[in-house]
């Protein structure tokens, strides 16, 4: 034990702190020695919750998992649900999820943006990142009737058609926001100060990222090409044509400009799905809810999420309800494996920094 | 590892002053809203507070049962009456629990649950969370114009009217609208023979059906007899037809016969059958009864103590039968009294065997023999044993004759003419009619139907390959005509021709007083103005059917004579001369129970089981009062 060592209890009421979510730093002068992350600020119990709802009631409690990005935790529970019950998704509907899921990622990146510049004190660009999400959330309230919990993806398609010029308000912001790019990087990513902020910090190699079971930004911000929309392309991805974005430095810095390249990469891929879309039918009927009875079996789904790989393993015994599910969420690698090493030897001042570069999401830590 | 910027990299080349780029901003029009001053608008299908049509809904709690937050609860509300198919019952919302996720609108049968743009409430107590969702039509107070809307008063009490947001979609509903189709022989095939003409499901047909079902329980207030329909269908779902069997049996002890001839109360109620097509109940019920066969071995049912009473039962119809089964399984000894030479009563002579087969009657009757209830067929009461003796001998007496003489029209010529009963009597249990080529039947219900459709496959079976033809004749219109939509369109498949709105007025004989036609004249109106039945016609306007064949199937009458003139004069009658029965079943006749066609209007097989039901209970109680 050092001589002037100091146990430092970082959130949740924390200034420096986003999300529920609390960590204890023995420091010693500025310099953390060791960190450990404390959990369980938002555990609700939601995976013993759904054992206890049938397959469709749970589609209100899943998207909580995670309220920043509803959407990959509705997408993997409805592929799961799918594939556990073999259904077949129409081509249109494929279509809608894969945009849906881009709008979603945008959506997530922008509140990342807006939550990783304001711990930095970039207050100007933080603004402009929430008022551009809210134009997404006007667009995912357009499309399905709200603007947080979407509740949109069904086993067997989504709920309901695109509404009426959808399309045409889509385009329109996705240009405004392409058109506000150079902004953003003046005033942040390209922003001098920044650099000498994110730099360096938060370093991981790429050997370290991958032992330590990372995946998204983690690994992608240390060069590695990993990317479950390629991997395994579900939903409409493998039509798509785009790139993973990456960089060399493996740390915050790193991190943070490719979350920036796949922004760029997602305003693409949605133009490529207005383009592309298929007529028809987006929704194949699934048995009365108060009956359906799926059967025997278990499954792993992934999807990538804004922050890495979402998955969920999901097992049915045969009944109306799942008998267990178990989701695999990135921040809950990023938010305690992977940050409990980077804030080793690590500044104060730094540590939301660091958290955030890893885009650590609290609640789908606890679930 | 801290602070050595191994990162070198080209992003970073902004200027220190790159940033103040953003000045330019502090002209431009801010994207903040000056809130109340300048709202935003929802989208049209927003997913704010509830609207309810009290008027659609039925109040069957489909969206209380899928309210993943056990948000919604059923209230019963006074000033709506309830009746078969309607409760009266609506959703009450609490807003401290509801998320909006809108199953409840997706899952509504009715789609008479809607969500609104609306999602503002203001006020001071808690429980004003709670509210029983309606809309403009029963609300109209509570629900203002754009223009008078002040979003200060925003509340559950002051919302904006014509407001709809997430509304019910048929494509995107959680439950199927469409039924599993029935295969069924084609008409140019079954009018050849008597064969089944519907060929029931199998076992994954009737699994995919039941599954359709959304367990509301509508239909059981409706049946007469209230089966336990949500929980046999739940069966066939489950595969378990046995356990389907004994839920049917719980209520009525004729599924063979049911699942093929009921006249379906339940499915003119079903949720799933107000905006898709109804559930196929008695499909379902047939498939259970057909999947089981041996009723007792499925069953095993257990026989209660003997009491020693002795019960008679006149007329094994639907009626006696199921008072039969239900007095046997309290324990009395029962013997059911019938002239016709097996049991079954009116479902023995009356619906086709294309449509209810001999088969099927007999393992409804023999599952009823084998609890140990004595038949005595071939025995009319009246003439082989008398009425007087029975009420000596027995300590009480079931009348279930139902109506066994056909009315005639009593035109100039129609003692010519067959009756309609006389007609399926024989064809059913003799060996056959002889018909003619070209054959008149006189009705639209579905006995005519019957008697036609009956008499065209005699025809074509007498007949083979000659040119024959059926025409029908009856006072109603299209829209009015008695006969259920299924029969007069099955009918005309099979090349009935129909002439509607014309009344009988003669049987024309030729010289040799041989039938040459029937001359009809022009039906004006069938109903007077308070709705009895009082035909009149355009005298001017006549028609000659030409035919050597008349059969009327008018309607049907019961056949009292078998009980002594000075008993019939205490038999009370209601107005509608139907038997005049209390609440136990028993007639104005101390010890003489009633039931079926004689006690009720419907004249269907499952009221005859209800009317049993009744009795049973009401005979039990008797019996057991007396010692």
């Amino acid at each position: 034990m050092a001589e002037r060592e100091l146990e430092l209890i970082f959130g949740p009421q924390h200034l420096g702190m986003v999300g529920n979510l609390s960590i204890s730093l023995n420091v010693e002068g500025d310099t953390i020695l060791s960190a450990r992350v404390n959990p369980g600020y938002l555990h609700r119990g939601f995976e013993k919750l759904m054992e206890y709802r049938n397959w469709i009631q749970n589609f209100p409690l899943v998207c909580r998992i995670n309220m920043i990005e509803s959407e990959p935790v509705e997408m993997v529970y409805a592929m799961a649900v799918e594939s556990l019950a073999g259904i077949e998704v129409p081509e249109r509907a494929h279509y809608i999820r894969t945009m849906i899921q881009e709008m979603s990622r945008l959506s997530c990146h922008l509140t990342a943006a807006w939550a990783y510049t304001s711990i930095l004190g970039f207050d100007t660009p933080a603004q402009w990142a929430m008022g551009d999400r809210d134009y997404l959330l006007d667009l995912f309230e357009e499309l399905t009737g709200a603007r947080v919990y979407h509740i949109y993806n069904m086993p067997g398609g989504v709920r309901r058609d695109l509404p009426e010029g959808f399309e045409d308000k889509l385009l329109a912001f996705l240009d405004a926001v392409a058109g506000r790019l150079p902004d953003y990087n003046s005033t942040f990513f390209e922003n001098r100060l920044f650099f000498e902020r994110a730099s360096g910090i938060g370093k991981i190699s790429a050997q370290d990222a991958v032992a330590l079971g990372g995946t998204g930004q983690v690994l992608r911000g240390c060069g590695i090409k990993h990317d479950i929309r390629k991997l395994e392309p579900y939903a409409a991805y493998g039509d798509m044509d785009f790139e993973i974005p990456t960089r060399e430095g493996g740390d915050a810095f790193s991190r943070v400009l490719v979350i920036r390249d796949e922004m760029v990469q997602s305003v693409s891929i949605l133009k490529q799905c207005i383009e592309k879309m298929p007529s028809g039918k987006v929704y194949e009927k699934t048995p009365n809810p108060f009956k359906w009875k799926i059967p025997k079996g278990e499954t792993y789904v992934r999807v990538e999420s804004a922050r890495g790989e979402f998955g969920l393993y999901l097992v049915s015994n045969g009944g109306n309800r799942p008998y267990r599910a178990h989701f695999k969420t990135p921040s809950f690698v990023h938010g305690l494996v992977i940050l409990e090493k980077l804030l080793q030897g690590a500044n104060i001042a730094d540590v939301g920094n660091i958290m955030l570069s890893l885009y650590v999401i609290a609640p789908e830590i606890d679930r | 590892m801290t602070n050595n910027k191994t990162t070198t990299l080209k992003e970073a080349k902004g200027s220190i002053l790159t940033p103040f780029k953003a000045i330019k901003y502090l002209f431009q029009k801010p994207h903040t809203l000056r809130y109340p001053f300048e709202a935003k608008e929802p989208s049209l299908r927003y997913r704010g507070f509830h609207l309810n049509d009290w008027e659609k809904c039925t109040g069957c709690g489909n969206c209380a049962d899928i309210c993943p937050n056990q948000a919604i609860t059923m209230v019963k509300i006074e000033e709506i009456e309830a009746k078969p198919g309607r409760r009266n019952e609506r959703p009450e919302i609490d807003y401290g629990r509801c998320c909006f996720c809108g199953l409840c609108v997706d899952i509504c049968p009715p789609g008479s649950l809607r969500l609104s743009r609306d999602y503002i409430h203001i006020d001071h107590a808690t429980n004003s969370f709670k509210y029983i969702a309606r809309d403009e039509k029963t609300e109209a107070q509570s629900f203002v114009p754009a223009d008078t809307y002040s979003v200060l008063n925003a509340s559950l009490a002051h919302r904006k009217a014509d407001y709809e947001g997430f509304v019910s979609d048929l494509n995107h509903c959680l439950f199927e609208t469409e039924r599993v189709h029935m295969p069924e022989v084609e008409a140019g095939e079954r009018k050849l023979s008597f064969m089944e003409q519907v060929i029931g499901y199998n076992r994954e047909e009737a699994r995919k059906e039941a599954e359709r079902c959304l367990e509301c329980k509508l239909c059981e207030e409706a049946c007469p007899a209230h089966m336990k329909i949500s929980d046999y269908i739940d069966a066939i779902y489950e595969d378990k037809p046995d356990e389907s069997m004994r839920k049917i049996l719980e209520d009525n002890p004729l599924p063979s016969i049911c699942g093929r001839i009921c006249t379906r109360h339940c499915e003119k109620v079903c949720s799933v059958g107000i905006r898709g097509e109804a559930l196929a109940i008695r499909w379902l019920k047939r498939y259970a009864a057909d999947a089981v066969r041996d009723y007792k071995k499925a069953v095993e049912q257990a026989m209660p103590e003997p009491t020693g009473k002795k019960v008679a039962v006149i007329g094994a119809g639907p009626a006696g039968l199921s008072l039969a089964y239900f007095l046997r399984l309290r324990g009395h000894n029962i013997t059911v009294y019938d002239a016709l030479p097996a049991g079954g009563g009116t479902m023995l002579i009356g619906p086709p065997l294309y449509r209810l087969p001999r088969e099927a009657i007999e393992r409804d009757v023999s599952y009823i023999e084998s609890l140990g209830v004595e038949f005595r067929f071939n025995t009319k009461v009246g003439e082989d044993v008398m009425f007087e003796d029975l009420l000596n001998e027995y300590d009480a007496v079931f009348i279930g004759i139902g109506t066994s003489k056909s009315r005639s029209t009593g035109i100039k010529n129609s003692d010519k003419c067959v009756l309609a009963l006389d007609f399926l009597r024989q064809n059913k249990l003799g060996k056959g009619t002889k018909v003619s080529r070209r054959i008149i039947v006189i009705g639209g219900g579905n006995v005519a139907m019957d008697v036609a459709r009956v008499a065209l496959r005699q025809q074509n079976i007498q007949y083979p390959g000659e040119e024959t033809e059926i025409k029908t004749v009856s006072l109603e219109d299209w829209d009015i005509m008695p006969a259920s939509d299924d029969e007069i369109q099955e009918a005309k498949e099979e090349g009935v021709q129909f002439n509607p709105a014309w009344g009988p007025e003669e049987v024309v004989l030729d010289d040799e007083g041989n039938i040459k036609g029937l001359l009809c004249k022009k039906v004006k109106s069938v109903f007077d103005e308070n709705g009895r039945f009082a035909p009149t016609f355009y005298e001017d306007q006549k028609m000659l059917l030409e035919g050597d064949m008349v059969i009327e199937a008018i309607g049907q009458a019961p056949d009292f004579s078998f009980i002594p003139e000075g008993l019939f004069k205490e038999l009370k009658f209601t107005p509608r001369r139907k038997v005049d029965v209390d609440e136990n079943g028993m007639t104005s006749i101390p010890k003489v129970f009633a039931g079926g066609d004689i006690v009720n209007t419907n004249l269907d097989a499952i009221t005859a089981i209800a009317d049993a039901k009744r009795a049973a209970q009401g005979i039990d109680n008797f019996l057991r009062k007396e010692d």
